[in-house]
């Protein structure tokens, strides 16, 4: 067996997460996070982190139980699975990032209904082994990260003229204090998919 | 009387000020993808409704009545899931056997309610909330269910419009669905304030 043989369908697990199905930009699924978190990058980066976290944990145990899954009872073994590793999640940031866990509040545990890790426990982990699922929670999980990131920088820097907490913008600058409430999200969100899709379809033809 | 003023004033405001899905960003995947057509976007808010009264409710009284009391808070958010999940399977049944047609035309999206955010966003801001009494879970998750149900059909209303219409080719779909919602939020912004 070559190296290259062996590596292709893990490689594309890995990657197909990072942009050809990204979560947030490609497949619009789990869209309460990259709204809700993303006014400044810091919430944002954790929060990402907590989701991949999850997603390598319930993909992991989905995977080694996918010869027990019955139809009917799937969705509930899923979530059950996801608020087991959700709870230990939040305890974590609580105990080691207090500030952060009180920024986050509810939505930490609201990851448990987040569209993403359930979609990739039914797409991915409950017909893949064991590789594959965890090569796909990682790729998926820094892609849904990079797209955070990417909004709260934009609505961050606009919004406080500030990168992750270091100044960027000149004193002169008047901050757009919009982007940081609720439109703000929606609107970033909705240019910055217009403009993948302006992006995407100059490409293609 | 005080009593049914603070219930009304909670009430109002989870419709209105405090709605879930302009202000909370919770159930934005059925916002975004259901909400093609008014009749449907009705349908699927009743039922996420119901579904929010009736586990906003059990979820309160199990967390008072048995969590609480065993100190076995570390398990609450399985118990919800769990709560839900039944709350959830229950509608789907009720639906199958009475109103088969609405059951054809829901198709998946019935199931996946037990997924949708709002319902697990009330049992926990229930407990954020404080709140310390049966009624006013009742009114408060109902009345975010009913906030939902507006948020969803005023979205509904406007893309059987934006349908119509001519929307540059980058922005179609998703994209002008979510300026329309930012846009929709800057309105509901307008509440902000009327009550706490």
């Amino acid at each position: 067996m070559s190296a290259s043989n062996g590596s292709s369908p893990y490689s594309a697990a890995l990657l197909s997460g990072l942009w050809k199905e990204n979560p947030t930009f490609r497949l619009l699924i789990g869209l309460c996070p990259p709204l809700a978190v993303t006014a400044a990058v810091k919430p944002a980066l954790t929060m990402g982190l907590s989701v991949i976290f999850v997603l390598v944990c319930s993909n992991l145990v989905v995977s080694l139980m996918r010869n027990l899954l019955k139809p009917h009872l799937r969705i509930i073994m899923f979530t059950v699975t996801i608020a087991t590793f959700v709870t230990i999640c939040d305890l974590f940031l609580k105990a080691f990032t207090p500030t952060m866990s009180e920024i986050l509040g509810a939505y930490v545990p609201l990851i448990i209904v987040n569209c993403l890790i359930i979609f990739r426990a039914e797409a991915c982990a409950s017909k893949s082994g064991l590789v594959v699922s965890i090569l796909d929670a990682i790729g998926m999980g820094t892609g849904f990260t990079l797209a955070l990131c990417v909004l709260a920088s934009i609505r961050e820097l606009l919004a406080t003229g500030r990168v992750f907490e270091i100044q960027v913008m000149p004193d002169a600058f008047v901050p757009w204090l919009a982007l940081q409430m609720p439109v703000g999200a929606f609107v970033t969100l909705g240019l910055l998919l217009g403009l993948i899709a302006a992006l995407t379809r100059k490409k293609g033809a | 009387m005080d009593n049914f003023v603070a219930l009304l004033m909670g009430f109002l405001s989870v419709v209105l000020v405090n709605n879930f899905v302009f202000t909370k960003f919770l159930g934005t995947c059925p916002y975004i993808g259901v909400s093609g057509r008014l009749d449907r976007a009705l349908g699927m808010g009743l039922a996420v409704t119901f579904v929010t009264a009736l586990s906003g409710t059990l979820t309160w009284l199990v967390d008072a009545y048995v969590l609480t009391p065993l100190h076995l808070e570390i398990t609450r958010y399985i118990c919800y899931i769990v709560i839900i999940a039944g709350a959830v399977q229950l509608v789907e049944m009720y639906v199958r056997r009475f109103f088969p047609s609405l059951y054809e035309a829901f198709g998946i999206f019935l199931p996946l309610i037990s997924t949708n955010c709002v319902i697990l966003g009330i049992c926990l801001f229930l407990d954020v909330w404080g709140t310390d009494n049966l009624i006013e879970a009742v009114v408060i998750s109902t009345g975010t269910g009913i906030g939902f149900t507006v948020a969803i059909c005023i979205m509904a209303g406007i893309r059987e419009e934006l349908a119509l219409s001519d929307v540059p080719e980058a922005l179609k779909g998703a994209p002008i669905t979510l300026i329309t919602a930012g846009i929709l939020t800057m309105a509901f912004m307008g509440f902000a304030g009327m009550i706490k």
